[in-house]
């Protein structure tokens, strides 16, 4: 997996050290609608960021900003050194290092739960099939479903299958990991499966940004929640501080709302 | 004692009715009979009716000569001294040629207006839309009318041929193209043909086995491609382009030499091509509309280009939701040729089933050996389908 990382030097401007993903100024609209006004984010390398906020509040495309899923309009988007523009070998350069998971796992169904995993590291890293289906075990094993291999992934539990869904992003060894409503789509039963996980990957120092209700899950992990609305970063602080004291009138609605219960 | 005996047998029964195995059993049976009874009534009929008019059930007419004339024969000679099952083998060699042509034509048209169904251009969306929408509505007869009237009425006579760079020449006669005369070495370029073939089987497999163990990519597909055309276009060349062309040209009153094209097939393959290929274009866009965006986000988000995304994700799925609705379309194009009769086309219909019919008054049998014909074809045009079906379907491993 090394020797995928030299080509990267290229195009890589800034330091190591520096802030894995930098947001600066950044704008973007539908069309007339603005989604999402001035943001300004910078992720530090293994930090564990969750993103919160009524919905349609843009939170979601601010993270598919991030692998170029949307495409921004104005200010800047550097992701490990990488700044985001049209040009495609940037894009492919980011997406291999940045995995993501979805609200509705979008596993693939026609192939198995370890094909899903293998594929991107046979056509993207040109693996041998054999290495990446060792590397695909192995991440399966990770979060505990080994034994659904050559199962499909309409044979599993929702919450097996955003598991095979995480394991299947990891596969590709990223540096950073996407979480949009991982949770939402699950039954309740579910959740604390996949939360689980989660949670592992936190400890392992993995940079993460997610977007999640499980509000749970960001006081246990997270080392800044950010608060948006309007298409706006509201309030972002570190969780303690953030659920005890938050500062704006439209956090502690949104927080009384969503803790009522 | 009687009582008890009586009310156990009911009770079993019952039981069995009840029992959903044994139920299913007893189903079956009772519909098999039923079937078996019905098959019987109709052939005793056919026999009773038969001999009342004093008619046999044998082949013997199939070697008997034929004596009428059959208009369109592009690949078998036949001439009305031949007998009557050599007209069926025309007239079935005829039903192939417009399916075959009429499948390649249908699937080509179909694929392309699916496609252009999804088209974000409002003009191209609402233009696929109404002509799909028209021609599905009008009946397919009226259709191969259309198309033969246009032909016929308005094309002019061979004399004043309408000639494309005096190579191709419209008329309502024909549409007269430039025969390909193949030369001695020419075989050498079919083989380089089916050379190429046989080594892009073989390279794929090679390929493939290659990436499982190296994980080296190779460009199959332009391989693939410059095989297939390259190699046939260079031994062409090189063995001196052993292939000419016979230009048709006018002598008294119409064209000697080309091939000529009669207006009857014309009007049945375009009007079934563009008919059937109005369905298959809906089947298409269906297909492709059944898969959801995710997939393509989630294939982009791991890093796949657009042609991966395409080649190992959306293709894969369309084909599996597309193919068994295709198939039905495919047996559709096949049986709707028997159309044919309706312009002159001389089809299995027109032939055995049409004149000779009349000729030896041999209804049961003449017709026996037409629906034969349209089962065999649609059995193997199913066969065809569901070896590709199972091809790409969901296999464990």
């Amino acid at each position: 997996m090394t020797e995928v990382q030299t080509d990267q030097n290229q195009v890589r401007s800034s330091r190591e050290d520096d802030d894995i993903i930098q947001i600066k100024e950044m704008h973007k609209w539908y069309g007339e609608f603005h989604v999402l006004k001035n943001i300004n984010l910078s992720v530090k390398k293994g930090e564990r960021i969750v993103i919160c906020g009524p919905s349609g509040s843009g939170k979601s495309t601010l993270i598919r900003c991030i692998n170029r899923l949307e495409e921004h309009q104005k200010g800047k988007i550097i992701v490990d050194g990488i700044e985001l523009t049209g040009d495609l070998k940037h894009i492919e350069l980011i997406r291999k290092e940045v995995g993501m998971v979805f609200q509705h796992f979008n596993l693939f169904p026609h192939l198995t739960n370890l094909e899903n995993c293998a594929l991107a590291p046979i056509w993207v890293r040109k693996m041998p099939r054999k290495e990446a289906e060792e590397i695909g075990m192995n991440f399966l094993e990770r979060v505990k479903i080994p034994e659904q291999a050559r199962k499909f992934p309409g044979q599993l539990s929702g919450g097996q299958q955003q598991r095979v869904a995480i394991a299947r992003s990891l596969c590709m060894n990223p540096k950073i990991m996407l979480f949009d409503e991982p949770t939402s789509a699950l039954d309740p039963e579910m959740i604390a499966e996949v939360l689980d996980v989660m949670v592992e990957l936190a400890e392992e120092g993995m940079t993460m940004l997610c977007v999640t209700h499980e509000m749970g899950f960001a006081k246990r992990v997270a080392d800044s929640v950010i608060f948006m609305d309007g298409g706006e970063v509201i309030e972002s602080n570190e969780p303690n501080e953030f659920f005890n004291n938050p500062k704006s009138d439209r956090t502690k609605l949104f927080l009384s709302q969503i803790l009522a219960h | 004692m009687a009582e008890n005996v009586s009310q156990d047998e009911g009770k079993t029964l019952s039981h069995l009715w009840r029992n959903k195995e044994s139920r299913a059993v007893i189903i079956q049976i009772v519909t098999l009979v039923v079937i078996l009874i019905f098959i019987g009534l109709i052939l005793r009929n056919i026999s009773i009716n038969l001999k009342a008019i004093g008619k046999d059930f044998n082949f013997d007419f199939l070697f008997i000569p034929a004596g009428y004339d059959i208009t369109f024969q592009p690949i078998l000679d036949y001439s009305p001294e031949d007998n009557h099952l050599w007209a069926g083998v025309i007239g079935i060699v005829n039903t192939l040629l417009v399916a075959i042509s009429g499948i390649i034509l249908a699937t080509i048209l179909g694929f392309t207006l699916g496609v252009l169904r999804l088209s974000s251009n409002w003009l191209i969306n609402k233009m696929s839309y109404v002509f799909l929408e028209f021609t599905r509505n009008v009946p397919l007869l009226l259709h191969i009318l259309f198309v033969h009237a246009i032909i016929t009425h308005t094309l002019p006579i061979p004399k004043n041929a309408i000639s494309l760079n005096d190579t191709f020449f419209l008329t309502n006669r024909a549409i007269y193209l430039p025969e390909p005369i193949f030369e001695s070495g020419f075989w050498l370029t079919a083989v380089a043909f089916f050379a190429a073939i046989v080594f892009i089987y073989y390279f794929k497999i090679w390929a493939k086995k290659t990436q499982d163990e190296t994980g080296q990519i190779y460009p199959v597909f332009w391989i693939s491609v410059a095989a297939l055309f390259g190699a046939p276009i260079i031994i062409f060349l090189v063995s001196g382009s052993p292939l000419s062309w016979g230009i048709p040209v006018l002598k008294g009153f119409n064209f000697k030499g080309g091939l000529a094209i009669r207006p009857e097939f014309i009007a049945l393959w375009l009007a079934l091509s563009y008919y059937t290929a109005t369905y298959i274009a809906e089947i298409v866009r269906g297909g492709i509309l059944a898969i959801s965006y995710g997939q393509t986000e989630a294939a982009s988000a791991l890093g796949l280009r657009k042609n991966r995304v395409l080649q190992l994700i959306l293709i894969p799925q369309t084909l599996r939701i597309i193919i068994p609705p295709l198939t039905s379309q495919y047996l559709n194009l096949t049986k709707n040729s028997s159309l044919a009769i309706a312009i002159g086309y001389m089809d299995v219909v027109a032939t055995i089933g049409g004149i000779s019919l009349m000729q030896t008054g041999k209804e049961v049998e003449t017709m026996l050996i037409v629906l034969l014909t349209y089962l065999f074809f649609s059995l193997l045009i199913s066969a065809i389908m569901n070896f590709f079906n199972r091809k790409i379907r969901f296999k464990e491993r």
